[in-house]
């Protein structure tokens, strides 16, 4: 596509749609939203860019052998999270009971594991959301 | 004829489901089954449980974390299968399939 | 909120959301189909709302945006009928 507007705009706005993912990833367990919705809005705001302003300049942003490591590593971050539980001598994915630091409620870091497991899973959604597109939008021959 | 015969079972069983949910519970009664001892167990001690103050994230991460890892695994392993029917890779010596 | 209000703002959305799920399987346009699956998801995050459920609403909202657009860029790759 190679409309100005549309790319002016885009520019203008992404950046924004952007913090708006990340923030309801990161308050997650403070405020409605969570890794799943966060995620998908930062997966569709790079998706935006990839339609806007062409695949090939998209690839050169987010590569896609970056986003099948993140996404790979995403799913394996949660189960590590969980072997926390088990270092510490409780249960696989143990939060209080293991001892970890809660934090004061109401704060940016509160609630222990729950801020480190959906910051994995969101980032791991926006990396599915991309390699999706990807998978979907290549040129086949 | 079969559109006549499509019909009747569709209204067999459009009378059969609001007959089910004329059974359900009124929305936000209190006196439902799932208002047991397991909602009032969260409601009391997920603040205290996890420290976060959404129940909502405290239930999904902390007290119900194996249904989340594996939806997380159910995610990926959907991409997985999207991967082998769509892309098209290189075998060990490099060749196009 | 009167509360009445929230029974009638159900009922407007119920009924608007029986009307686009038909519509969808009615339409021969794909796009319009995308478009309309998209008008779905944002009046079930408005009943998720109004239902007190912020958390499935905000999901909600996203994914049905998201697979829109992922429809609608599949879309603009195999022409609107579909061939």
């Amino acid at each position: 596509m190679t409309d100005f507007i549309l790319k002016r705009m885009v520019s203008l706005v992404l950046p924004f749609v952007q913090m708006l993912g990340l923030y309801v990833i990161f308050h997650g367990h403070l405020s409605p939203g969570g890794s799943f919705s966060g995620g998908i809005i930062t997966g569709l705001s790079l998706i935006a860019f990839s339609l806007v302003f062409g695949l090939e300049r998209g690839q050169e942003k987010v590569s896609e052998r970056m986003m099948s490591l993140v996404e790979s590593f995403g799913a394996l971050w949660y189960g590590a999270m969980g072997l926390v539980g088990i270092l510490r001598g409780t249960t696989f994915l143990m939060n209080k009971g293991a001892g970890v630091p809660l934090g004061a409620p109401g704060k940016l870091y509160s609630g222990g594991l729950i801020l480190l497991i959906t910051l994995g899973v969101g980032l791991k959604v926006a990396s599915t959301m991309v390699t999706l597109f990807v998978a979907l939008m290549e040129e086949e021959e | 004829m079969s559109n006549k015969i499509a019909i009747v079972l569709l209204v067999c069983i459009g009378v059969v489901v609001l007959l089910a949910i004329s059974e359900l519970p009124l929305y936000g009664s209190p006196d439902t089954p799932a208002q047991n001892y397991v909602a009032e167990r969260y409601i009391e001690g997920a603040l205290s449980d996890t420290g976060a103050l959404n129940m909502v994230a405290a239930i999904v991460i902390d007290y119900r974390a194996y249904d989340t890892l594996i939806e997380t695994t159910v995610l990926f392993t959907a991409i997985i299968a999207v991967f082998l029917v769509l892309k098209k890779g290189t075998d060990r010596r490099g060749e196009h399939k | 909120m009167h509360p009445y209000m929230a029974d009638a703002l159900n009922i407007v959305f119920l009924s608007f959301l029986v009307v686009v799920a038909i519509a969808v399987s009615y339409v021969k346009d794909l796009l319009y189909a995308a478009i309309l699956l998209g008008a779905y998801s944002v009046t079930i995050a408005l009943i998720w709302l109004l239902m007190s459920a912020p958390d499935l609403a905000i999901t909600e909202a996203a994914a049905g945006i998201g697979m829109t657009t992922l429809m609608i860029a599949v879309i603009s790759k195999i022409g609107r009928k579909g061939e």
